[in-house]
């Protein structure tokens, strides 16, 4: 039998005025019914291009080649666009995007959407087409579904618009299903879920499947083959747990390194120094090559070929035996650091929002947080955790005095911190944001973003400001030339750091963390932990952790706090918690975490 | 390891560093549409600036021998005045090139007025929200109900008609577009992480108006000031026509055309020649704010 999919040597160029991106170099993958290929890549690898360019939905201006694009044994290549969107898109390929809020029109009901489809195709009758529609929507787990169909996606969470999104997708019986971070925008638990219901419904109705996801921890669960990209390249490829666990590239060896696993004592991450390359002029040897620790003479003078590993698995390297890792764990440097006394603390904080749905209308109440109390101790990293909703980021601007409680009181440098003036809270606590993209004035140089926060202390000698922003620069290893750049000429874990930079300039006690890493790749992520582990050993940072990534917790949190609907409802010291835990709901956050199964014995093996 | 260092290899090296001014510079020289608006604008500028250099005659000079001559490719045109003279025989191409100084005055002072207006109103409903959002929205329906020109007209009889009153009037009657676009742009950028930042290293809302969403506004009201500047000078016209704006014989090209219309089915170019005038800047205008709008779009961005 032939195989579901076949793609050879796509590539896909995007020009712009004055030069060309390469987006997509010589991709080939293939793909059988009833199998989950992996796509995994850091973001600017080229993985949702590869997807968007097999589904013709690419920018108009793009320009997409391949030698070989067969569906079943079906030439994609010689339908025209007109035929493609008829036969192919929809009724052969699926697809399900990551951001289920704006993935369905907010205009129509449930049920329109879901049977537009088939309906204008002429596949079916009216009444069998609801029919359907029903089914598959109980199929997907959304309960009431004859209910919903007259419903309007505001009416739905998250998790549900995006199993509507899947049932919508299985209305046509797609052969082929794309699925583009479909987990990406939900809480671990509706992940979990998710990818469960897309696993159940592949093996089912035996659809072929791609997984895209920046998340390795996902792919490794989910997928029967994986493909690692990089810089628009596949530069590895093969089984799952192979690649994976074993993995031969020297970047995907280092991807390894960069993530935190739970099953492992944590140390300090492999972070991979240098960005991601610019695909303008695509390099004349390996791609990897200006980042790679085992470079050689060859590597920048011809791009080397696929190389058999061990029959399952190729990676594209000139090594011909893969490097062996690093074994030994490196100690996080500030672990064992004292942990002092109280420096933040919150009693029964209450907060409860107001809500008219119309000016007269009947007043709403919500209660974002329910008698909260919590301690920040000096020099310790706790971490607040919680699903969305949960209160721990209307909890975060109430002690940063952004916002004030209903009820409830917190105290700073033992004083009630409704005493405190402006100036002395910020001297005291400083907060670090998750999306590194808005956190810094787009019309600001550096230079003006860092020292902005001393001059609002009244800091107007220039000579001083200089001082201070060189070496919060020096804090974050940013280099000085950056000083004149515009946060647009910066990537986005450069970004992160000139936020924290501008948190620390002047020299806080303690920094308040809102999801920092969420919004970053995995080696930046590592970078940025990195760098909180440092100046915890160098300045004795407290620091309050807010997150939803348990592996993230175990690597840098002395202390956890869990929350669920406003309440804390368990506490304790970061390795107990995530070891033995002992409410029902962390339990479930725990499971619900993607992780590999990997033991320390089998990493130094 | 040193795994915390940004490397500063090729890679790095050949990202081309561009600053948001460069890449808005490349952009407005390669946008034809803003280059054409720049272009008539920045010409129409210099006539009003160098007016008693380019004007062949007096513009207020009459000559009652050589009344209504029609322009040079007309026949009886006399050569002396190249585009004709009109009922009380001033040079009428004298009186163009003087009519730009009134238009291009009042343009940019009554957008001027109503930036001024309609930013502060748009930045303070936009950043406090709540009531002062309630108040300041009842003011702009209200303003929007109200009938502009005859209340204009009415302003004018009023107070009594000089250039000066015309731009204050029509300036305090032009704001409303600022503060609509203003306002929400300013909820916006409220909402991003920045602002909090500025708010939790102690700033006042006087300072995070001025030092973190002013700049980011600048575009939007740059854009927004000149599709005002010609909607202000269409409105002087229209309230010298009327007769309550500039009065004669101050030439001013609505002025113009309202004292050609009596003779405008005999003498056509007294009304087409100040007509085109009119078009002409207008255009400018408003291909300069178009231009500058596709420029600073943030869909165009990346480019």
């Amino acid at each position: 039998m032939s195989k579901l999919l076949e793609i050879n040597n796509l590539s896909v160029t995007l020009p712009l005025p004055g030069n060309t991106l390469h987006v997509v170099r010589d991709v080939s993958i293939s793909l059988e019914r009833g199998q989950t290929l992996g796509i995994v890549g850091e973001s600017g690898s080229g993985k949702s291009m590869s997807a968007l360019a097999l589904m013709r939905l690419l920018p108009r201006s793009a320009i997409a080649d391949a030698t070989t694009m067969q569906l079943d044994g079906l030439d994609l290549r010689t339908l025209d666009d007109r035929n493609f969107t008829r036969q192919i898109a929809g009724p052969q390929i699926g697809m399900i995007f990551q951001e289920p809020m704006t993935s369905l029109n907010p205009v129509y009901t449930i049920g329109r959407q879901m049977t537009e489809g088939a309906v204008s195709r002429g596949l079916l009758s009216g009444k069998q087409v609801e029919r359907k529609a029903i089914d598959l929507l109980e199929r997907v787990g959304i309960p009431d579904p004859a209910g919903r169909m007259s419903q309007f996606p505001h009416q739905l969470s998250g998790g549900q618009r995006q199993r509507v999104m899947i049932a919508m997708t299985l209305m046509l019986d797609p052969t082929l299903l794309i699925a583009d971070e479909p987990t990406t925008a939900l809480d671990v638990t509706v992940q979990a879920q998710i990818l469960d219901l897309l696993d159940d419904l592949r093996r089912e109705r035996q659809m072929g499947m791609i997984l895209i996801s920046h998340d390795l921890a996902v792919v490794a669960e989910r997928s029967d083959d994986v493909a690692v990209m990089y810089g628009g390249e596949i530069i590895e490829r093969g089984d799952a747990s192979g690649v994976l666990r074993a993995p031969a590239h020297p970047y995907t060896q280092s991807l390894m390194l960069a993530i935190p696993h739970l099953g492992m004592a944590p140390g300090r991450l492999g972070a991979i120094p240098g960005t991601v390359p610019s695909l303008v002029s695509p390099p004349k040897g390996c791609i990897f090559a200006p980042r790679c620790s085992y470079r050689r003479e060859d590597c920048t003078t011809a791009r080397p070929q696929m190389r058999d590993h061990d029959g399952q698995h190729s990676y594209r390297c000139v090594l011909e035996t893969p490097p062996t890792r690093h074994a030994e764990v490196i100690p996080l440097r500030a672990a064992g650091t004292p942990v002092g006394q109280d420096v933040i603390t919150a009693t029964n904080i209450n907060q409860v929002f107001e809500t008219r749905k119309a000016l007269f209308g009947a007043k709403r109440q919500i209660q974002a947080l329910d008698d909260v109390s919590l301690s920040l101790k000096r020099g310790e990293t706790l971490a607040l955790i919680g699903e969305s909703g949960s209160g721990k980021s209307t909890l975060a601007r109430i002690l940063l005095g952004l916002a004030q409680p209903t009820s409830g009181q917190v105290r700073m440098l033992d004083r009630p911190v409704a005493e405190l003036a402006p100036q002395e809270r910020a001297a005291f606590v400083q907060p670090i944001f998750q999306d590194p993209y808005s956190s810094l004035n787009p019309r600001r140089r550096l230079a003006e973003i860092i020292a902005r926060p001393l001059q609002l202390r009244g800091e107007k000698d220039s000579k001083v400001l200089k001082q201070a922003v060189g070496e919060a620069l020096d804090i974050v290893r940013l280099p000085q030339r950056l000083l004149h750049a515009y946060p647009s000429q910066l990537s986005g874990g450069q970004r992160q750091r000139v936020a924290i930079a501008r948190a620390l300039v002047t020299r806080p006690a303690a920094l308040i963390c809102d999801e920092p890493t969420s919004a970053l790749d995995v080696s930046v992520q590592a970078q940025i932990l990195n760098l909180l582990d440092d100046l915890k050993a160098e300045m004795g940072l407290t620091c309050l952790l807010i997150t939803h990534d348990m592996a993230v917790v175990h690597q840098i949190a002395d202390r956890v706090v869990v929350m669920l609907n406003g309440k804390v409802v368990e506490e304790g010291p970061a390795q107990q918690v995530l070891k033995t835990p002992t409410n029902d709901y962390t339990r479930n956050l725990l499971a619900a975490a993607p992780r590999f199964e990997m033991t320390n014995a089998e990493v130094a093996s | 390891m040193t795994d915390t260092q940004i490397s500063t290899t090729g890679v790095e090296a050949e990202m081309t560093l561009l600053t948001p001014r460069q890449i808005f510079r490349k952009r407005l020289l390669s946008h034809t549409g803003f280059l054409i608006g720049a272009g008539l604008i920045a010409t129409i500028a210099l006539i009003a600036l160098f007016a008693p250099l380019l004007a062949p005659h007096d513009p207020y000079a009459q000559t009652l021998s050589a009344r209504m001559l029609p322009p040079i490719w007309a026949e009886g045109s006399n050569p002396d005045y190249l585009l004709g003279t009109d009922q009380n025989g001033r040079d009428y191409l004298s009186r163009l090139i003087y009519g730009t100084r009134v238009s291009i005055t009042i343009g940019i002072g009554a957008a001027c007025i109503g930036m001024l207006i309609g930013v502060t109103l748009g930045v303070l409903a936009g950043y406090f929200g709540g009531i002062v959002d309630h108040a300041i929205s009842f003011l702009l329906t209200a303003q929007l109900a109200l009938p502009g020109l005859l209340l204009a007209m009415a302003l004018v009889f009023i107070i009594g008609p000089s250039i000066w009153v015309v731009i204050g009037i029509v300036g305090i009657l032009h704001w409303t577009y600022y503060l609509v676009v203003t306002r929400s742009a300013t909820q916006r950028i409220r909402s991003l992480d920045f602002v909090a930042a500025a708010v939790a290293s102690g700033a006042t809302p006087r300072q995070v108006i001025w030092h973190e969403i002013l700049p980011n506004l600048f575009s939007q009201i740059i854009v927004i000031f000149t599709f005002e500047l010609g909607i202000a000078i269409l409105a002087e016209s229209s309230l010298s026509f009327l007769g309550v704006g500039i009065q004669p014989p101050t030439p001013s090209w609505g002025l113009m055309i309202a004292e050609g219309k009596q003779a405008m089915f005999y003498r056509p170019w007294l009304v087409v020649l100040p007509g085109i005038c009119l078009f002409l800047l207008v255009i400018g205008a408003n291909l300069m704010g178009d231009g500058l709008r596709d420029i600073t779009s943030p869909e165009g961005r990346n480019e």
